[in-house]
């Protein structure tokens, strides 16, 4: 019974928690109202907020205590967990499910919101209050509540019974009680360290986004138009930084994991966290300029809007299942669009609310910037960054614009473009050359105090070292598209500017570094993604001159080659050598062969068939039980160039929910990445096709030509140990000694039992896969001495690979690293100023 | 002529340039009979159809047909579209990879040689998230 009893628990938690945050939102609105400092609703607030934090705090422990005891009773335990699951992946099935990630984000907001409460004096009351109001929202989209009467669902419970959700199926009618032995699992696409930590980064960078808005409406509200960028900055930058890393990781899971062959894929979901982060960066950009020459608040203002309206937009597109088809990884629909769009829609017209009361008081400045200064040049690149962020949702949104005119009744077939990348690369490359130009040119002007012949002087020496660094690029490189070239010469040039800026600053003081350093890290950015996107090159180009349809010369895309197994194929200046297929076993630190053990049915367990090795050490002796992993199968490519030799292991795992899951393997060069996956496999065993099985007769010291080999009898052996069958004292079983002759020396043993006991003989066959070959002892005549083999033959074994070679992507890499500590650097800078002005009594 | 106005002007350049853009590179969902029609009229650009995987009723069997020894870039099934039309498609890429769980297929590509030549397949697997189907073989009871 007790059981049970989490998952009310946790629903009344969340039921607790909503009703805290409408609480908390109301008292916060109230204290934020009342002129004094210390009033009453304060302390009542910060109390409707805490119960409110302990409440989610109560959610999230209810929920883990679910998956971790394995209460399949639970849908959400049920159909993200399985028994099998270490404890470390638990977490990642916490936010398999939408639910599970909508409580991600509310509880990175109770963590913001303490820290809120904590530093802020003045701001708390109004901040805190925008603060609840979202917390009110999100925690509906869990609630799970049915509103009797209306029979409208209010929010996706986490805590739904399995009985619940599929009541209708018949072992509910058979034994109400049931509860499932196993979950299904989580999916093997997540079943990845960096999906441990991939999500709470992206949610944190989400929920950070609502601090500069929140304390932008406050502004606002409070008439405290100027004051309000002060302490919005270091979050801002923060939140730039967190949300920055988390896309990184996101395309980094992918590169690793995925077998799109790149880290980004212009897909739905993840242009709906770039678009925001754009606009972030562009609104930071406007924060800083009207902090140095109280310029550009209105912009800052709308941006810092708009980027928190543009995270609720991108919530919208990933969970309402508006991208239907033309996203590879949006969540199912769980019936809550009505309530993300009126989230959306409530927080569209507050802002502009807000922005239009309160318009015509906005200072804002007579006169027009010039064009020698930089806050000028700060704002056209602030402009390009926003062009670039419309470029993509435009065309991201087509799905939403279908439905749109779908619901107005206009019958439309329009569909996101065909060649994705194309659509977006060319635009996007061109808002890349501004921005490294910008981002370059804006380091030589001086908070409105340059002038032209001066600027001129000081801008030639780097213009000219990085022209000469691109021509030299240019001379040793094969690029050729007039874009291409701009874009690496503008890198080069915004990389030499703030390095010179940088090695001045740091003379001085080098907490203002940061921005140096962050466009540094944008210029490496840009060149490692031209370099290794654009000059990614396919090289497994099938060189076999086999071609199945001749009618389409021009369509062929030959870009996987088939590797036999222990067959050299040349691809590229590479010998390739498939070596077979492998295992990852508990307490073994490399790869085991397949054909080495024999997996059993249960718990994961297999037998090892002879000892098993691991650089000269016995990790298992024969006839020892393993723990393996039999999800993933890595599949051992030997690369061989001259006398340089190296291995890699692409897995893949076959998995009855989602078939076929390749995933690469990388080798990594200093000046590029070797990647490759597999494309194909044969059919699983249970599928394979045998030939029939063909009988041969013979004395020991025989020879066979079996397909193509040559296979010796060398002798009949007794067994005492035969892997995965219990012999007891009065059985016996002897095995046939094969030696097969092919490019290297095979062994193959098959068995002959006799088990006394049950009165029956048994057979266990020996198959060498290299060979294609299955061997079974059919027979013993003791009386002429010669003994009978069946001999099945089969398709040999192979893979289909698909290597890709990526230049220079380290060097992206290393930019964004340099990004993240300028911004960093930024974040101190910024906070501590805030500090010093909250400490004089200003905030 | 204000230093704003030329901007605002460029700006407003772009965006319209953004939005043709868009418009000109966006697909259309068609059927397998408009794509025909379009490549009889000489249009090549590519289209997205949305259709189902043609099964065997008695075996369900897919009808489709993948060597890799042959050739592992040449992969080919029939689909029927959304107005019950059937069509071979022909992919030159390695079957891709959970191809025979998927309910609800896209292709696009175009017609060429009178023939459907997918560029992508977008598969939509039921099992894929979260609607998996108990199995009541795979459990017992507790």
């Amino acid at each position: 019974m007790n059981k049970f009893a989490v998952g009310d628990f946790g629903h009344l938690f969340v039921i607790t928690s909503f009703i805290t945050s409408i609480i908390a939102t109301y008292a916060f609105f109230q204290s934020a109202q009342t002129k004094e400092l210390n009033n009453p609703w304060k302390k009542f607030s910060r109390i409707a907020f805490y119960l409110h934090g302990a409440s989610v705090i109560g959610v999230v422990s209810s929920l883990f205590i679910i998956i971790y005891n394995h209460h399949y009773e639970y849908h959400y335990a049920w159909s993200h967990s399985s028994n099998s699951l270490p404890v470390y992946y638990m977490i990642s099935c916490f936010w398999e499910g939408q639910e599970g990630s909508f409580l991600l984000w509310i509880f990175w907001h109770v963590v913001l919101g303490t820290i809120l409460i904590t530093v802020n004096r003045t701001w708390e009351a109004p901040l805190m209050a925008v603060f609840c109001l979202v917390q009110a929202f999100l925690t509906s989209m869990i609630i799970g509540v049915v509103i009797p009467g209306l029979d409208v669902k209010i929010g996706s419970s986490p805590f739904i019974l399995l009985k619940d959700f599929m009541g209708n199926i018949p072992v509910y009618k058979i034994n109400p009680d049931y509860i499932p032995e196993d979950g299904t699992g989580l999916n093997p696409l997540l079943q990845n360290y960096w999906m441990v930590i991939h999500p709470p980064t992206l949610f944190l960078g989400f929920a950070t986004t609502l601090v500069p808005f929140s304390y932008c409406i406050a502004g606002l509200w409070k008439q405290r138009f100027r004051e309000w960028i002060r302490p919005a900055l270091p979050w801002a930058l923060f939140s730039a930084a967190v949300l920055g890393v988390g896309i990184l990781m996101g395309g980094y899971w992918a590169y690793e994991t995925l077998n799109f062959g790149g880290y980004w894929n212009w897909d739905p979901v993840e242009n709906a966290v770039y678009v925001p982060w754009l606009v972030l960066v562009a609104a930071i950009h406007t924060m800083i300029i009207f902090r140095n020459s109280e310029v550009a608040l209105k912009s800052a203002i709308i941006l810092v809007i708009t980027t928190f309206l543009l995270i609720l937009y991108s919530t919208f597109l990933t969970r309402s299942g508006i991208l239907g088809s033309s996203s590879v990884h949006s969540f199912t629909d769980l019936g809550l669009s009505g309530q993300l769009l009126i989230y959306l829609l409530v927080f569209l017209f507050i802002s502009i609310y807000f922005c239009i009361a309160n318009w015509k008081k906005i200072p804002s400045s007579e006169g027009e910037a010039s064009i020698y200064s930089r806050e000028f040049w700060i704002f056209i690149g602030a402009t390009v960054l926003c062009l670039a962020a419309f470029q993509v949702i435009a065309t991201t949104s087509i799905p939403v614009y279908k439905a749109i005119l779908e619901k107005l009744n206009i019958e439309t077939n329009i569909a996101p473009p065909v060649k994705q990348e194309e659509h977006y690369s060319n635009w996007q490359i061109w808002f890349s050359i501004a921005i490294a130009i910008l981002s370059g040119l804006g380091q030589y002007f001086w908070w409105k105090k340059v002038d032209g012949q001066k600027l001129w002087n000081t801008l030639a020496i780097p213009l000219l070292i990085s022209l000469l660094i691109s021509a030299s690029i240019l001379f040793f490189t094969e690029l050729n598209k007039p874009s291409y070239i701009l874009l690496v010469t503008a890198s080069i040039f915004t990389i030499i500017a703030n390095g010179g800026i940088l090695i001045q600053v740091v003379k001085n003081n080098y907490k203002l570094s940061g921005g140096a350093v962050a466009h540094i890290g944008v210029g490496l950015m840009l060149v490692g993604i031209l370099f290794s996107s654009g000059y990614s090159k396919i090289i497994s180009l099938n060189t076999s001159g086999l071609l199945y349809s001749k009618e389409f010369p021009m369509e062929m895309n030959r870009d996987n080659i088939l590797l036999w197994r222990n067959d050299t194929e040349k691809m590229k200046d590479f010998d390739l050598t498939y070596k077979g297929s492998r295992i990852e076993a508990k307490g073994f630190p490399g790869y085991i062969p397949k054909e080495k053990i024999l997996q059993l049915d249960k718990d994961y367990q297999a037998i090892a068939k002879e000892d098993i090795y691991y650089k000269d050490e016995v990790y298992f002796k024969k006839g020892d039980t393993i723990t393996v992993y039999p999800e993933n199968t890595f599949y051992e490519v030997q690369f061989k160039r001259g006398d340089e030799n190296f291995t890699l292991y692409p897995r893949a795992q076959v998995n009855p929910q989602m078939g076929l899951i390749a995933s690469p393997d990388i080798k990594r060069f200093l000046t590029k990445d070797l990647y490759c996956h597999v494309s194909s496999i044969p059919a699983p065993d249970a599928e394979r096709k045998w030939s029939k099985a063909e009988e041969y007769t013979i004395k020991v010291g025989d020879t066979l030509y079996l397909n193509d080999y040559i296979a010796i009898l060398d002798g009949i052996k007794k067994a005492n140990f035969i892997p995965g069958v219990k012999l007891s004292r009065e059985d016996a079983a002897v095995t046939a000694d094969f030696r097969l002759l092919g490019k290297e020396e095979y062994h193959a043993s098959p068995a002959y039992l006799v088990m006394v006991k049950d009165k029956i003989v048994g057979q266990v066959p020996e198959t060498i896969e290299d060979l294609g070959l299955k061997i079974t002892f059919l027979h013993i005549n003791p009386t002429e001495g010669k003994f009978t083999f069946a001999v099945n033959t089969t398709q040999k074994d192979y893979i289909i690979l698909k290597a890709i070679e990526k230049p220079m992507i380290n060097v992206l890499w290393i930019g964004t690293l340099l990004l993240v500590i300028g911004l960093v650097l930024a974040i101190t800078r910024r906070y501590s100023e805030f500090i010093k002005m909250r400490d004089k009594g200003v905030e | 002529m204000k230093k704003s106005h030329i901007i605002l002007i460029v700006i407003i350049a772009v965006a319209i340039g953004v939005i043709i853009s868009t418009a000109g590179d966006a697909s259309t969902y068609v059927s397998f009979k408009e794509a025909y029609e379009m490549a009889s009229k000489g249009d090549k650009d590519m289209v997205h159809v949305v259709g189902q995987l043609k099964k065997d009723p008695s075996t369900g069997k897919l009808e489709m047909q993948y060597d890799p020894i042959i050739d592992p870039n040449y992969f080919s099934f029939v689909m029927v579209d959304t107005n019950k039309e059937e069509h071979p498609v022909i992919y030159f890429h390695p079957k891709p990879q959970d191809f025979e769980k998927s309910e609800k297929i896209v292709v696009v590509g175009s017609v060429k040689n009178n023939e459907f030549v997918a560029d992508q397949i977008l598969m939509k697997c039921p099992s894929k998230y979260e609607e998996k189907e108990l199995k009541t073989s795979a459990v017992s009871e507790r």
